[in-house]
Parts: C-alpha cells; sequence; structure tokens
C-alpha cells in the first residue's frame, strides 16, 4: 500500500503575519517558513501505518519554488520514504494545487491521500476535496481518527458540528487531516541527517502539463480594524456594572 | 444575475446558517434559489420557501441523501450550477466539506471564508487567522463561494417562494456513513449564540470546566465555548473548539475564562461585540482584545460573577 502526502511550506504557526505596506500581501522576508501544522499530522498518520506494517511506502509532494525542499526534507526526517517537488515560481491557488497533484496521483497510483485539512496560510480547507473530486474518489474531511481495514477500505472518524461522524470510504481514498488525530514526533538528529540521502525528485508543472493560471487575482491586503484593549476592572461587581450600564449585554 | 445557495439542514429544521448564506447572496443581489438536497426534507423545503429574498427552492429527495454525504451533495449540485452565476454554502463543516468538490467539478476557484462582498465578482476573506484581509477578484464564469456566516446577519421570514422538484442524482456508492455520534445538549448552539462561555487550560480538568462554567452559562442563557488545549485535554468535546481551526463566532458577549489568547484562538472570536477576560496573568494576551479583564484565579471569580448575576 502506498501512501501519498502532500506537504505545504507556510508561515510558521508562531509568527505573527504583517501585511506589507503595500497591501500587496503578507511580508514573508525574513520569516521562519516551516510544515502546515496540519500536514505534519498528515506525514506522521502515514507514517504510522508503515511502521504498523500496513503501508509500505509514504511519498510526500510539495507544490512550490525551491525552497519547499526544506519542507520535504522535513517530512523525510519524520519517516518518509521518498519526495516529489513541482517546482514553480507562480503563485498557486487551490485548484492549481489540486490539478498537480491529480497528474502525481495519476503516475504515482497511490491506495490513499492524506491531506491537511487546511493550510495556516490562506486557511482556504479547500485542496484535498479539490484533488478527491478530480481523481472522483470517495473522501473523509476533517480526521480524527483513521483505520485502513486490508486492502480495500479506510474507516475514519470525522469532526463535524455536533458530534463525531464514522466513515467508511473504499479505497483509493482521500482523507484530511484534523488536529487530533495524532501528535506528530520530533525528527531526531539521525533522522535529519538519514532525511538529506533520501530521494528528492523534482518535476515542472509542464511536464505535467498542467495549467497552473490562477483564477482569482488579489486586488489587496489590508490589516483587519485592531480591537482596543479595554479597562482592567478591579472586581467582579465592577464587571457586571460595566456589563449591565455600559455595555449593556446582559 | 442567479444565485443557487445549498441549504444546510437535518432533514427536519433548516439550520440558521442558511439564513446567513442568503443574506450573503442578497449582498451580491440577484434571483436567489435554495437547493434542498436530502432525505423526507419538506418541512426544509417550506422553511426555505418563507425566508426573505428566496424566489425558488429545489428539492432534491432521494434515500441515498439524507445524509449528505460530499460525493453525493456534489454530484446534485454540480449539473444545476450551469445556470447559475454564483453558487454559495455556508462555510461551517458542512459546507467546508462539500463545496470545493462542486468548484473542482466545475473547474473554477472557490473563494471561501467570504465576510464582504464588494461587487459580483470581488469578495473579501481573512486569510492568516485573520491577520489580514485579502480583497480577491474572480474571473471564473461560476463564482463558488462559501460565506462566513458571522459576517451576515440571517434573512428575515418575510417570503413565499415556490417549491420545485428536482430529479436526485445517482448515489456514489463508495462511502457509507457507519454512524453519527451527534451530541445533544439543552444549551444553544456556538454559532448563533448571542452570549457565549468559552474555558481554557487554566480549567485543569473536565469536572472543573463543568462544575465552574456551567452554573455561569445556566445564568447568562449562555452556549459553551473552549480552546484547543481544553478540548485536546478532553475538558470538552470536538465541536466547542474555538478558533482559526474550529468555529468562528460572534456573539454579543464571549467571556473566556483561563484562555490565554493565542491567535488562533483569536482568530475564532475577535470579532465578538464584547469580550471579557477572567485570567490570573495580567500579561496573558486574550487581555489585549478584551473590552473588560478581571484578573484573578477563576475558580473565585467566575462563582462571584455567577452570584452577582444572580
Ligand atoms: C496574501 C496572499 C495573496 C495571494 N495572492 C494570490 C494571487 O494573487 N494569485 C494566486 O494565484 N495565489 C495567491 N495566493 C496564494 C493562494 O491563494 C494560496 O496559496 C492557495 O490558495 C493555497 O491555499 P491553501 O494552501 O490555503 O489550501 P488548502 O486547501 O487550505 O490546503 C489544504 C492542504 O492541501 C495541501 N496543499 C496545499 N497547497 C499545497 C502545496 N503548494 N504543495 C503541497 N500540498 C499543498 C496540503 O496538504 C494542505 O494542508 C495568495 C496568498 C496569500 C496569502
Ligand atoms: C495549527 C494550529 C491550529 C490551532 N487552532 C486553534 C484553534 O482553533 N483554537 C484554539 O483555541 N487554539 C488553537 N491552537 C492552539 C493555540 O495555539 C493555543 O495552544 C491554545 O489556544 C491555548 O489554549 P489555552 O489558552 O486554553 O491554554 P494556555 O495557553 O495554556 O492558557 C491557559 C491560561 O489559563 C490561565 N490560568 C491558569 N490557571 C488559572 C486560574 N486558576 N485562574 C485564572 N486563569 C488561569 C493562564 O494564565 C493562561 O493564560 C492551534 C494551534 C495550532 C498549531
Amino acid at each position: 500500500m502506498k501512501i501519498l502526502v502532500p506537504v505545504k511550506r507556510v508561515l510558521d504557526y508562531n509568527v505573527k503575519a504583517r501585511v506589507k505596506a503595500d497591501g500587496s500581501g503578507v511580508d514573508l522576508n525574513n520569516v521562519k517558513m516551516s510544515i502546515n501544522p496540519f500536514d505534519e499530522i498528515a506525514v506522521e498518520e502515514a507514517v504510522r501505518q508503515k511502521e504498523a506494517g500496513i503501508a509500505t511506502e509514504v511519498v510526500v509532494v510539495s507544490c512550490g519554488i525551491a525552497a519547499c525542499q526544506e519542507t520535504l526534507r522535513a517530512a523525510l526526517a519524520l519517516g518518509a520514504d521518498r519526495a516529489v517537488l513541482i517546482e514553480t515560481t507562480e503563485v498557486l491557488q487551490p485548484l492549481a494545487v489540486a490539478k498537480l497533484l491529480k497528474a502525481v496521483c495519476d503516475k504515482e497510483q497511490p491506495n490513499l491521500v492524506i491531506c491537511g485539512k487546511q493550510a495556516i496560510d490562506d486557511d482556504a480547507n479547500q485542496t484535498g476535496q479539490m484533488l478527491a473530486a478530480l481523481l472522483q474518489w470517495g473522501q473523509a474531511t476533517f480526521a480524527s481518527k483513521l483505520q485502513i481495514d486490508g486492502q480495500s477500505s479506510v474507516m475514519v472518524t470525522r469532526e463535524i458540528d455536533g458530534g463525531l461522524e464514522t466513515l467508511s470510504v473504499e479505497l483509493p481514498a482521500l482523507v484530511t487531516t484534523d488536529l487530533r488525530l495524532n501528535e506528530p514526533r520530533y525528527a531526531t538528529l539521525p533522522n535529519i541527517m538519514k532525511a538529506k540521502k533520501k530521494p528528492l525528485e523534482t518535476i515542472t508543472p509542464e511536464a505535467l502539463g498542467v495549467d497552473i493560471a490562477p483564477r482569482l487575482k488579489t486586488l489587496s491586503v489590508a490589516e483587519p480594524a485592531t480591537r482596543k484593549a479595554g479597562e482592567i476592572v478591579a472586581d467582579i461587581a465592577t464587571l457586571v456594572s460595566r456589563l449591565k450600564n455600559q455595555a449593556k449585554v446582559i | 444575475m442567479s444565485i443557487l445557495v445549498i441549504a444546510e439542514h437535518d432533514n427536519r429544521a433548516l439550520k440558521e446558517a442558511t439564513r446567513n448564506t442568503i443574506a450573503g447572496a442578497a449582498a451580491i443581489g440577484g434571483d436567489i434559489h435554495v437547493l434542498v438536497a436530502g432525505h423526507g426534507c419538506e418541512s426544509v423545503a417550506q422553511a426555505a420557501a418563507r425566508i426573505t429574498g428566496v424566489s425558488r427552492v429545489l428539492q432534491a429527495d432521494a434515500p441515498h441523501l439524507e445524509l449528505q454525504l460530499a460525493e453525493d451533495l456534489a454530484a446534485q449540485v454540480v449539473p444545476l450550477a450551469a445556470d447559475y452565476t454564483h453558487v454559495l454554502a455556508p462555510a461551517t463543516a458542512f459546507g467546508k466539506n462539500f463545496l470545493p468538490r462542486v468548484a473542482a467539478l466545475l473547474d473554477v476557484a472557490q473563494i471561501s471564508d467570504v465576510v464582504a462582498v464588494n461587487s459580483a465578482d470581488t469578495f473579501v476573506r481573512p486569510i492568516y487567522a485573520g491577520n489580514a484581509l485579502a480583497t480577491v477578484q474572480s474571473i471564473d464564469p461560476i463564482k463558488v463561494i462559501s460565506v462566513r456566516t458571522t459576517a451576515f446577519d440571517a434573512a428575515a421570514e418575510t417570503g413565499s417562494a415556490t417549491i420545485d422538484s428536482v430529479p436526485p442524482t445517482a448515489a456514489f456508492g463508495r462511502t457509507r456513513c457507519l454512524g453519527r455520534e451527534i451530541i445533544r445538549s439543552d444549551r444553544p448552539e456556538l454559532a448563533g449564540a448571542a452570549i457565549i462561555v468559552s474555558g481554557g487550560r487554566g480549567l485543569a480538568s473536565k469536572e472543573n470546566y463543568h462544575s465552574v462554567l456551567d452554573p455561569l452559562a445556566d445564568a447568562l442563557g449562555a452556549a459553551l465555548g473552549a480552546s484547543r488545549a481544553a478540548v485536546d485535554a478532553g475538558f470538552a468535546p470536538n465541536d466547542a473548539q474555538v478558533g482559526q481551526t474550529g468555529k468562528i463566532v460572534a456573539p454579543q458577549l464571549y467571556i473566556a475564562v483561563g484562555i490565554s489568547g493565542a491567535i488562533q484562538h483569536l482568530a475564532g472570536m475577535k470579532d465578538s461585540k464584547v469580550i471579557v477576560a477572567i485570567n490570573k496573568d495580567p500579561e496573558a494576551p486574550i487581555f489585549q482584545v478584551a473590552d473588560f479583564g478581571v484578573v484573578g484565579d477563576l475558580f473565585e471569580l467566575v462563582p462571584e460573577l455567577v452570584t452577582a448575576i444572580g
């Protein structure tokens, strides 16, 4: 069984995004970039399947600039076997990423693809579902539990509004990860060293014959209105009086 | 312009999020139709027909649509979409699950989490956990949009649209639902609640989460929310998580108890009208967004607050 995991390079979740002065986007110069946290969870899950003897190979794929190699190496250090970089300097939107990943899936023929449920930069929450649709596969999004049943299906518990849902999806299938699926391990130094020697193939969107032209034009990016810090009140009596008489919310 | 809104419902009742989405459609302007796909969902279709601004309700009724799996719902929407300029759904777990499939099958982009409509093709959406707002313009013939429900006041109920049935599409068949565990609660739902009491790691246990927060929520008729740390630790169920990767809420009053105020948490609640923070650490970032803060031990302050509200 082969598992494919798309991983995205994003602004580290501990770094506060700053909008560029010209309003063209978010400033990504000289800031820490990391693997999207949901994708780290996806890699961890795939590697656990391999350690359990269920998966035989874990392939990680990233779409973007050359620096995505670092992201792929980070995923290899967590235990993935092999990496593919679809290198482009174009700005990629989810539909384009899904089309690129579809082309890779056509070639690699994985039994399972595990995506993150959303990338924490653009927060689109689209790519996995789009990829599943293009492949005409079943999907289970927002997974908090995953169990592969033999070679034929995967059972997934999903986090939905109001509670949980359990789906059985025939393989090949696509799953997207939620936060509670697992806690990713830390890469050890020997594994980081080993990851440097693992195969990393680079291909281009042109070679895959995929049109990645953006469909959305970003006209501007602005800072949201910020909330001002309010008042620290001395005690509960003052709080209740403020809520009743000033804010009038209780 | 003609807009198709996909209704969120449980075959018995229309979810409030649908009314917010219809308000988003009204902001775009044009003829608004609503698709109710489900099984035995007449009452939902009737409820949709009463919403202000809706001129037509399409009802697709079939056994395989009862659970509204993403694969089946997308297959139902795609052939209908050709007649519309916009397809809208709420940016809830329901909408997020199936709508990108619709966009991919139509070969168009999806615009996620729209918070404002500038024109029929230009929309505003938050990115980076709400730390930036992007204005994006779509060049696609059909705009597929998920609507952030807190950004649009629910449409009223003064309408009387016609209800037409549409033929159901074939079932996908390769995904099965084995079960749903829906937690029933007498409290209001987080989405749409006027007051939310939310607890974090500071509560230290599930027992405390309930013994401290339940009386406050009862006294205020509030919904209960939680930080990710509280959910991860099992104090509260997963669907109580407020934040970038949980629920986005904007109540009249949000009371954060023992929550530090990480960016990811703030992303889910900073549009609340009034924010109250109770935290023992005066440096906690939550105080930077709170209208009113009380510094001290939540185990003393919250019971005091319950008594003071009376
Ligand atoms: C301020 C700003 C302005 C932008 N302007 C433009 C613009 O003008 N034009 C333009 O074309 N784009 C633009 N973009 C970029 C584009 O919108 C996003 O990068 C794109 O939408 C991807 O969305 P997402 O990563 O949130 O997808 P999601 O659907 O949230 O991603 C979900 C999952 O898909 C997988 N995935 C996503 N991307 C990749 C990837 N590259 N490689 C491997 N796996 C991946 C991962 O598993 C990820 O967890 C802009 C982005 C920002 C932040
Ligand atoms: C990819 C990603 C996505 C995330 N998504 C979300 C999300 O959607 N929602 C979310 O909430 N988080 C999210 N997080 C997690 C977030 O970064 C924080 O870790 C989390 O919000 C912290 O929860 P907390 O405030 O309850 O805990 P802490 O940060 O540990 O804060 C606990 C607070 O309680 C106070 N306290 C302790 N004891 C008392 C007492 N007796 N009386 C009064 N105060 C007390 C402390 O002073 C402290 O400020 C995400 C993280 C990542 C990486």
